[in-house]
């Protein structure tokens, strides 16, 4: 590899102050930094450093979003030969391939957008370029349903890392979660494209893989229970809780499968990214709130499939726990995923306009983590006051 | 008994190159330097000029503010330098030693006839008093100030630090005088380690006993106030090092001044690392000559590798330094995709890497940062290893945004940048948490006095 240094090296001259390539030194110094750790050392401070640093843990939560990537193209590809009726003659790889071709331009798109708008901030802040966008990029495509146009999430996209993002300072600087503003740009923008009955399924063949399936309409489980019907898929059937668990039924790409969100999670616990605390109490949150409303909800379905549809278990797992715009305090970590586990439930069940309360939960409670933060905290400062007085 | 305090948030760095219980002699270095930095908020007022004779206990400078607070040479010989940087800022005062380590000749005294003045008139004399600092903002001690208690912390709980019973053996008498001429002026608390059998520290006269059992930064001052009596809005507590005790314990005993003091060589980079007996502001090059591996390019760090201070061979050994760390600057320079790959070798806190599962094995850690530096972006990292009853977090920012009313509620005064020398190191954004802090008590300490 010490070829690559060396020639790495021997380029560098020209994305620094004066080179002819300065323009691009944010891009440059990213793709360096990518491929090598920085070389420099401590000049106060400690003299030693943990090993850990923000790209390694960036690309942690990216690999933990593999498994409900992987399961949702092939869910786009199953939920398309169910709604053609070609299930018994498609194999699970054309499947997959179906799905592949038809989310990748989405995560390209959000990538270029994303990291477009990052690299030129960086480059006028005179900043290194942060990883934070590493996950958002891969994020977005994840929650918006097959059928959302690119342009519209180009936009989204653009939107959310300006006006969420970068205008408060960047990664860790962010008040809200920037894919979630994402999505409720697209929400309430352009609303067509992300509810209703006829986004959830891919309907259209692309390079021979898929069907085209004429005037379809399949609306999420959610949608269906919302209007007091049982939740059934694409096929007209009844949903089982196998179907639920597994992900095989329509919905938002990465949402659906509750078994590669476990995958996921287990890899966020096990390695600390992700607080067990908020992931827990969003679902402690979710329970309670149900138990609470447990007469309003329809009979066709059991109470505890409420947390397997929609975006409850992929909110929790991979949204609520986005330690910038969480509660910070350990203490506000419950509230805060209490909150949002309660608030889900709460529009779900009280606002028939929104089938789905996750995304709307979460920027809620995103707004209101620095007031628990600020609670939790001053209850420090007050014992620390109340020391002062005493002794006086 | 005792009263016994657990600290259970901490971490203990498992480093190559702990200091064996055995001493090395070390050819007496010829060089001495008084560094000014080292005594943080005293503006230098330099008494000598270069070829002036000296002795052991003659002021090299002094406080301009309080001249009669002095910082005095600790060898004899004559000066050979006052070295100045920017804006003729005072780097070090050299003394060339003459190598009978004369000393001006005070008498001996029995410290528990004076008085508290008396006491404080004795170490300003004698040059001692400049080795006491005060919380809040972690700057050298005011003699005219009354302190609530002054606070010892007889063990180090750094990584790689000296083991103080090794110093102390051979010391106890001077150790306990130096106790008792503190506890003339407060009462004095000192915080000793579980694993301490030493009689002069379990049995210590005249001082409040405190154990502390817990990884580091148990054995951090701050972290000792923190856990017994914090410091208050308007307190303040003096603290000192425990090898400084025994200067003044002997100050008095012997009535004169003698800064020998027991150093630590340590670190990955360390032939046989151990011990030595050492003159206070000695220069590097005879301790570290012929003792270091030649690997990597060498740090070397007068102090340990939390809060010392880079240098090199031509360095000197600091006035609080109680050991010179050697470990290597770069060790592999083309770390390729470090973010993705195991690095079965690196330590970590974090679980991405695999050094939790051998928590017994032993490091080499490099200086680099291995990382960009970031906004905060994780929490809870620092809470893990910060045990004091303070979100260092909310401080932090605080600190960083100027909030002064911020600051004080969140604890600023019971803070110094050593006590934040862990978050430092396991912070994923790489922020120097370390300068931020020192920046805050400046700041907060001009606003105030």
């Amino acid at each position: 590899m010490k070829f690559l240094r060396n020639y790495i090296d021997k380029i560098k001259p020209n994305f620094e102050e004066g080179g002819k390539l300065h323009a691009f030194r944010s891009l440059f110094d990213g793709f360096e930094t990518f491929l090598f750790v920085p070389n420099d050392t401590a000049k106060n401070g400690v003299n030693i450093h943990d090993a850990i640093d923000s790209k390694r843990i960036m690309s942690l939560v990216v690999i933990a979003l593999v498994p409900s990537l992987l399961l949702g193209m092939y869910n786009i590809g199953l939920q398309n030969a169910i709604a053609a009726g070609t299930l018994a003659e498609t194999s699970w790889f054309s499947m997959f391939l179906y799905g592949l071709m038809l989310t990748l331009p989405k995560i390209v798109v959000a990538y270029a957008v994303g990291l477009g708008i990052e690299f030129t901030v960086a480059q006028w802040k005179n900043e290194e370029i942060h990883e934070g966008f590493l996950v958002s990029g891969i994020l977005i495509p994840m929650i918006v349903p097959v059928g959302c146009p690119l342009w519209v999430l180009a936009l989204a996209t653009a939107f959310a890392v300006i006006f969420a993002k970068e205008v408060f300072g960047g990664t860790g600087m962010n008040i809200v979660n920037v894919a979630l503003i994402a999505r409720a740009f697209i929400f309430f923008a352009y609303p067509s494209v992300i509810s209703g009955d006829s986004v959830w399924v891919a309907t259209e063949a692309i390079c021979g893989l898929g069907s085209n399936v004429d005037g379809y309409t399949c609306a999420t489980a959610l949608q269906y229970v919302a209007n007091g019907a049982a939740p059934v898929g694409a096929a007209g059937e009844l949903l089982t809780s196998c179907d639920m668990i597994f992900g095989f039924m329509p919905g938002s790409i990465g949402e659906t499968s509750v078994v590669a969100i476990a995958l996921g999670a287990a890899l966020l616990l096990y390695t600390g990214v992700a607080s067990w605390k908020t992931m827990l109490s969003v679902f402690v949150g979710g329970i309670a709130m149900l138990y609470v409303f447990r007469d309003k909800m329809p009979e066709a379905m059991p109470l505890w499939h409420n947390l397997l549809l929609g975006g409850f278990c992929f909110g929790a797992v991979f949204m609520a726990t986005d330690p910038v715009t969480s509660a910070r305090t350990e203490t506000g970590k419950y509230i805060y995923g209490f909150g949002i586990g309660a608030m889900t439930i709460i529009i779900r069940v009280l606002n028939p306009g929104y089938p789905e309360g996750m995304m709307l939960a979460i920027l809620l409670m995103n707004v209101v983590a620095p007031f628990i933060d600020y609670c939790v905290v001053q209850s420090n400062v007050n014992a620390r006051a109340k020391r002062v007085t005493k002794k006086n | 008994m005792h009263r016994v305090v657990k600290i259970s948030k901490g971490l203990n760095i498992n480093l190559k190159g702990a200091p064996a219980k055995e001493f090395t002699s070390v050819e007496t270095p010829k060089l001495y330097a008084l560094m000014p930095a080292d005594f943080t908020r005293v503006t230098p007022k330099v008494v000598v000029k270069p070829e002036d004779a000296v002795k052991a206990g003659d002021a090299l400078f002094v406080d301009k503010s309080n001249p009669e607070l002095q910082f005095v040479s600790p060898v004899s010989g004559k000066v050979v330098a006052v070295n100045r940087g920017e804006r003729r800022r005072v780097l070090s005062v050299v003394v060339e030693s003459d190598g009978k380590f004369e000393s001006v000749e005070y008498k001996a005294q029995d410290v528990l006839s004076l008085s508290a003045d008396e006491i404080k008139a004795n170490l300003l004399k004698a040059g001692l008093f400049g080795f006491i600092r005060q919380r809040p903002y972690d700057v050298i001690a005011d003699p005219k100030d009354a302190p609530r208690a002054i606070y010892v912390s007889a063990f180090d709980s750094k990584p790689l630090a000296v083991n103080f019973e090794v110093a102390l053996k051979g010391n106890e008498e001077d150790f306990q005088a130096g106790l008792d001429a503190l506890s003339r002026i407060a009462p004095v608390h000192l915080g000793i380690c579980a694993c301490q059998q030493a009689a002069a520290l379990t049995v210590a006269k005249n001082v409040t006993t405190t154990i502390f059992k817990g990884p580091h930064p148990a054995g951090n001052v701050g972290v000792q106030i923190n856990k017994t009596a914090p410091v208050n809005k308007g307190e303040i507590v003096w603290t000192i090092g425990a090898e400084e005790v025994i200067f003044i314990g002997r100050f008095f005993n012997k009535g004169k001044v003698d800064f020998t003091r027991t150093i630590a060589l340590a670190g990955s980079e360390v032939k046989n690392p151990s011990y030595s007996k050492v003159v206070l502001g000695a220069q590097l090059s005879n301790i570290v000559a012929g003792r270091l591996e030649n690997k990597y390019p060498n740090r070397i760090i007068d102090g340990n590798v939390l809060t010392g201070k880079k240098t090199t061979a031509d360095g000197f050994l600091g006035a609080f330094s109680t050991e010179v760390t050697v470990i290597p600057e770069i060790m592999n320079d083309a770390d390729m995709l470090g973010w993705a790959a195991p690095r079965f070798g690196m330590y970590s806190t974090s679980r991405s890497y695999f050094s939790w599962l051998s928590p017994k094995r032993k490091y080499t850690i490099d200086a680099r940062i291995k990382g960009g530096e970031r906004h905060m972006i994780m929490s809870n990292e620092y809470d893990k290893v910060f045990p004091m009853d303070i979100y260092p977090e909310y401080l932090l920012k605080a600190i960083i945004t100027g909030n002064i009313d911020k600051m004080e509620q969140l604890g600023i005064y019971e803070v110094a940048p050593e006590d934040f020398a862990l978050c430092e190191f396991v912070d994923s954004s790489k922020l120097e948490l370390q300068r931020i802090v020192r920046e805050g008590l400046d700041k907060l300490r001009a606003e105030m006095c």
